[in-house]
């Protein structure tokens, strides 16, 4: 029972973290309905000029707000340069031209701090924590539960921003009609700068938290792959479905590792996710808490 | 629709030489404004006036640029020739987001809502040029931000309660019928306390009663809040009706100017309207 719970709890956990990559594409597709083909390049991006900060002998506490600001200029510039010239254009041209960033991105990345793999050291043991392990016999990796901690936090705090302030209702109101938006006065630029920004920060959190597990390597752009599942499964616009698919992602996962892995030889990690997305898009389309796709004729 | 119907709709207390608020100088005024898109000129030199407090209607048959003239005093469409002057301030680089910040709010010939958010929501939105608070201190609710908040609040249930949409508050806007979606329009263009208001055929497609009730609402927020209305309108009874003043555009040039009465009996008008029989 115990390993049922580890299993489980791990599942979760993970589960968290791609609901904050997911998180990422959502902000985005929310202000300007485009599914934005740079997060994971920015994801890797944020982590490994944050590691580049630290081997230049800047500290954790000072790298971090440093690589803050350069990921709110990196949002700023990517709005200024790439979004607001095709304000108003169809959603496809908005995705090749995220395409093209995801290309930019990566390869700036590269060229300014070398394609070494790196490691990056939080100060947090990937171990089980003593406690539970020595009070219930569960081992649950410290760095998880840090991670899962750090991930829910920015999760809940920017639902909350997004549901109930004028940041949020802005936000939506762009996303939904822009001329509209435009001509009762929403600041339609400094919607879009604000959550370029927001989600370069939380590209280098999700970052953060990939790179210290499996190092800081150019791997980590396809995180971004395993976001697709969570975000077809939530919903594109919903911040509470990305999060409910991640834990779910999370945990059928590990439990379908663990407990079926055995019987097809393993590796159902790598593709169960996918096998649930595709059933979502055949039953539910919109996700589990997307906006219900109504045509009318 | 012939003019008894309406006089019954909003009753004789609301015509309009009895209203709250005196008709003032000119606020707004065109001077030969002429707008092409490549070759096709969708406005030719056209010259009028907006007096402040009145209820002003642009009317013209199909294609006669009316919307292209809304279009350009609400800064989508920038003239190539003219000025346009705004309470005594000449405008060169208009914008929608300029205008908005300019006491100019609007509603569109095809509603143009915030679909997915709710009747609420849409209304406030419509509050926000009168926000000031940045993103950190919404993000942080600092003492501003819910001032803010709160203030709208109070206005936006002022307006739900003026335009009688209080059951429907929560409704996202997409599933509304078109005649309550229009309304909710006029309320978020409201919510900015707009000094001129420009209604892009606030009555197409309804019915008779919805016609009246949209009506009464107009003159109301004339009367009440002394609201500039500038107003495009295909249905003529409405237009004789509810404006003071007319302008008529036919191909792009301004054909009438006067009193509905003037308007009505000026040849030129009659002949864009009916055509002649020769």
């Amino acid at each position: 029972m115990n390993f049922f719970f580890e299993v489980l709890v791990g599942g979760l956990l993970s589960g968290v973290m791609y609901s904050l990559v997911a998180l990422g594409f959502v902000l985005i597709y929310k202000a300007s309905g485009v599914f934005n083909f740079a997060q994971g390049a920015m994801v890797f991006f944020a982590v490994l000029s944050f590691v580049g900060f630290m081997e230049l002998g800047l500290n954790f506490w000072v790298a971090l707000p440093v690589t803050v600001a350069l990921m709110v200029v990196v949002g700023v510039v990517t709005e200024r340069l790439v979004l607001r010239p095709l304000v108003g254009q169809s959603e496809d041209t908005l995705l090749m031209a995220t395409i093209g960033l995801a290309f930019v991105v990566e390869g700036v990345a590269q060229l300014a701090w070398g394609v070494k793999v790196r490691r990056l050291e939080l100060g947090i043991a990937d171990e089980p924590m003593g406690w539970l392990a020595d009070n219930a016999d569960i081992l649950v990796s410290q760095l998880d539960v840090a991670a899962g901690l750090v991930a829910g936090i920015m999760v809940a705090v920017l639902a909350l921003i997004f549901s109930k302030t004028k940041v949020g209702r802005g936000l939506r109101a762009v996303a939904d009609d822009n001329a509209a938006a435009l001509s009762v006065g929403i600041p339609l630029k400094q919607i879009l700068v604000v959550v370029w920004a927001t989600a370069g920060v939380v590209a280098l959190v999700a970052g953060m938290m990939w790179g210290a597990r499996s190092g800081v390597q150019f791997a980590l752009v396809g995180v971004a792959l395993k976001a697709m599942p969570v975000l077809i499964i939530g919903g594109f616009t919903s911040v509470p479905g990305v999060i409910v698919a991640g834990l779910i992602v999370g945990a059928a996962e590990k439990m379908a590792e663990v407990y079926l892995g055995p019987y097809v030889g393993g590796g159902i990690e790598g593709w169960l996710p996918y096998v649930l997305a595709v059933l979502f898009l055949l039953v539910r389309p919109e996700g589990l808490f997307g906006e219900k796709i109504i045509r009318r004729v | 629709m012939d003019m008894a119907t309406h006089d019954h709709a909003h009753g004789d207390d609301m015509s309009t030489t009895q209203r709250g608020f005196a008709i003032g100088k000119p606020i707004l005024e065109l001077d030969s404004v002429s707008l092409r898109f490549g070759g096709v000129k969708a406005l030719t030199n056209i010259s009028f006036n907006v007096l402040e407090h009145e209820i002003r209607a642009i009317i013209g048959p199909n294609g006669a640029g009316k919307s292209s003239m809304l279009n350009v005093i609400n800064g989508v469409y920038r003239p190539q020739e003219g000025t346009i002057t705004l309470r005594g301030q000449k405008l060169t680089d208009m914008t929608p987001n300029r205008a908005a910040a300019m006491g100019i709010s609007r509603t569109f010939q095809n509603i143009a809502l915030f679909k997915g958010m709710t009747v609420l929501d849409n209304i406030m939105a419509g509050c926000s040029q009168r926000e000031h608070a940045n993103f950190l201190e919404v993000a942080f609710q600092l003492p501003r931000a819910r001032r803010e908040e709160t203030a709208n609040r109070e206005k936006v249930e002022e307006i739900i309660e003026f335009l009688q949409i209080e059951h429907i508050r929560k409704t996202p806007v997409k599933r509304l019928p078109y005649g309550l979606q229009k309304r909710v329009e006029l309320g978020r263009a409201l919510a900015a306390q707009p000094k001129i208001l420009l209604l892009d055929e606030p009555m197409a497609g309804m019915n008779i009663e919805e016609k009246q009730d949209m009506c009464r609402f107009i003159l109301d927020v004339n009367d009440h809040y002394g609201t500039t209305v500038v107003l495009i309108e295909h249905d003529m009874g409405v237009v004789m009706d509810l404006s003071d003043r007319v302008v008529v555009l036919d191909y792009g040039k301004k054909i009438g100017d006067g009193t509905p009465e003037e308007v009505r009996s000026n040849p030129e008008v009659i002949k864009a309207y009916l055509g002649v029989a020769d």
